[in-house]
């Protein structure tokens, strides 16, 4: 366990001094915060016609949760309900920005030789960097969230809107799906920074693994896929099936001799 | 301390097997300092690799400090410590948080006063807050050899220790070495600098992807060059040139003009301290006059090159 602690130290401390990568970091969650945030504001801030509950009805009838709504409450609660959604990509891409570079970083500097010599196991390495990238991802998610949660205490136009974010629905998703997610994206950045030699190579296949949580996304967007509690466990299932393959994979696939042999 | 014994590498990729390394056989004696030679692409950092059992060979068993290569390799990374060819250092964490991130992952027990010893003894503890990547080439390198040492390697590999250094910064790192020697550590030295070798290593090992020649610099000279007086004298006569060719011990005679009436013989012989007195004397008695007699001592670099040039096949 103590080997793993000293590669997520170390992962974290190098990243913390690489200024694209921090500044990535910092920046993703906060625009991924503030949006939500700043819509949900706008949204209660502007008056709502029966003529847009109108347009919203179809989503509205989706979903117990908007029952007995009125306009205001309805926009409000549907747009922040779909910019929740944001909340899902975050866990994807703040991991994915730290585990793609993971491993072909330090193939650059040279520094995987030194790192391979020591007596850490292949599977103590890869959990370390893997929990060195999957961390920040599931905290800045959750603090996302919970900013959000105290900007709907401010803004929400009434406690029914404000129930609709702390719904089963959207905690399964937080605290379940999220860090599955996260794991996920990790995973995937790991294998690909393990098996490219260019950074930006690895950032761009890796960033593949949101398309996804883009098409739950759009889907719920246009009504096709209906956003609940069972949705998000099925998801979460998936997901966890995925990860526990990607873990196995990322592990396999991790070829000391290729890493040091075959890359200059 | 480390036995290897028919230690071959094949590397595939495209369809096609390169040989790195094949048939390796050689033994490293406890507190030796074994010099490891060869022109690039001869197979010493894959050898280097296969013994850190960071690469696994495709025949041959090795033996490190009596742990099998392939069996206990956890256990073989743990008791030795290795300066890569490019130092590999976090760029942009300091030089003590380098060398601690390596104590915590060798269970080293006292981080900070190893990690304290090893930036004074490297002379780096003035720069012991500074990012790694600020350091000079030199520094850099020290650095490294401080992270090789952190958790007190009976064994260290060295591979490429004044690549790429100044004068300066190559000197420092030898005299580093030097004193890892006087340690009693066995040193695994691979270099392309033969008076390195020459001044630092015990033995010495010549790679070609196979190993054509082992013993220590002086052993290899004899066996290659043999051994040679050079004496300069004037008023050599064919008649002389003769008598001496006529000696019984003396293989071989080479004369060249030095100067007016003077002239330059490399004579081989078997053993120059007993035998120079008759050769001189014979000279002398056929009216020739010695000017000075010593005994020819070749460099490493030509013993090297002579192995270069030489047909596979091992010099023991």
């Amino acid at each position: 366990m103590s080997d793993i602690v000293v590669i997520i130290h170390k992962e974290w401390a190098d990243m913390i001094r690489n200024r694209i990568v921090f500044s990535m970091l910092v920046l993703v969650p906060l625009i991924m915060t503030a949006i939500p945030v700043v819509m949900l504001y706008v949204a209660g801030s502007a008056s709502a016609t029966p003529s847009d509950l109108d347009q919203l009805r179809p989503m509205l009838s989706s979903n117990p949760v908007f029952a007995g709504m009125d306009p205001q409450e309805a926009l409000q609660a549907t747009l922040g309900s779909n910019l929740l959604i944001l909340f899902l990509l975050m866990p994807l891409i703040v991991p994915i920005t730290i585990s793609a570079y993971s491993i072909v970083g330090e193939k650059l500097t040279r520094s995987l030789e030194p790192l391979l010599a020591t007596p850490i196991s292949t599977q103590q390495l890869m959990c370390g960097k893997s929990l060195a990238a999957a961390l920040p991802g599931i905290g800045m998610t959750w603090l996302g969230y919970a900013v959000f949660l105290l900007a709907a205490r401010l803004f929400a136009v009434s406690d029914r809107v404000f129930n609709v974010f702390v719904d089963p629905m959207w905690l399964v998703a937080m605290f379940v799906l999220v860090p599955l997610l996260t794991i996920m994206a990790d995973e995937v950045g790991l294998i690909v920074s393990s098996r490219v030699d260019d950074p930006r190579a690895a950032q761009q296949l890796a960033a593949l693994v949101v398309l996804p949580v883009i098409v739950l996304f759009l889907g719920a967007l246009l009504g096709c896929i209906l956003l609940n509690a069972l949705t998000f466990l099925a998801a979460a299932a998936v997901v966890a099936m995925a990860d526990v393959g990607l873990v196995y994979l990322g592990t396999a696939l991790f070829q000391r001799e290729t890493i040091l042999t075959r890359w200059r | 301390m480390i036995e290897v014994s028919g230690l071959t590498k094949d590397f595939r990729g495209n369809g096609h097997v390169v040989r790195a390394v094949e048939d390796l056989t050689l033994e490293v004696h406890e507190g030796e300092v074994f010099g490891f030679l060869g022109p690039n692409g001869a197979g010493k950092s894959t050898t280097v690799r296969m013994l850190a059992s960071l690469i696994a060979p495709t025949r041959g068993t090795a033996t490190i400090n009596g742990l099998r290569l392939g069996v206990n390799d956890a256990q073989i990374r743990a008791q030795i410590g290795i300066l890569t060819e490019a130092p590999g250092l976090y760029e942009r964490l300091s030089a003590r948080a380098n060398l601690e991130i390596f104590a915590r992952l060798y269970h080293v027990a006292e981080v900070d006063g190893q990690v304290a010893k090893y930036l004074r003894l490297m002379d780096l503890w003035h720069k012991r807050d500074a990012e790694a990547g600020t350091l000079s080439k030199g520094m850099k390198q020290r650095l490294a050899i401080a992270r090789a040492l952190l958790h007190e390697p009976a064994v260290l590999f060295l591979d490429e220790p004044t690549g790429g250094l100044d004068p300066e910064g190559a000197k420092t790192v030898r005299e580093c070495v030097s004193s890892l020697r006087c340690e009693g550590r066995t040193i695994f030295l691979c270099t392309h600098n033969l008076d390195e070798a020459e001044r630092l290593c015990d033995r010495i090992g010549v790679l070609r992807q196979r190993l054509i020649a082992v013993d220590t610099p002086e052993a290899l000279r004899r066996k290659l060059f043999g051994r040679q007086t050079a004496i300069d004298a004037a008023k050599l006569t064919p008649a002389g040139l003769e008598r001496l060719r006529a000696l019984p011990f003396v293989r071989h005679v080479e004369v060249r003009p030095n100067g007016d009436h003077g002239s330059h013989l490399t004579v081989n012989l078997r053993d120059p301290v007993a035998e120079n007195p008759a050769v001189v004397r014979v000279l002398v008695d056929q009216g020739a006059e010695v000017r000075y007699v010593t005994e020819v001592r070749h460099s490493l670099e030509d013993v090297y090159l002579n192995l270069m040039h030489e047909p596979a096949g091992t010099v023991q």
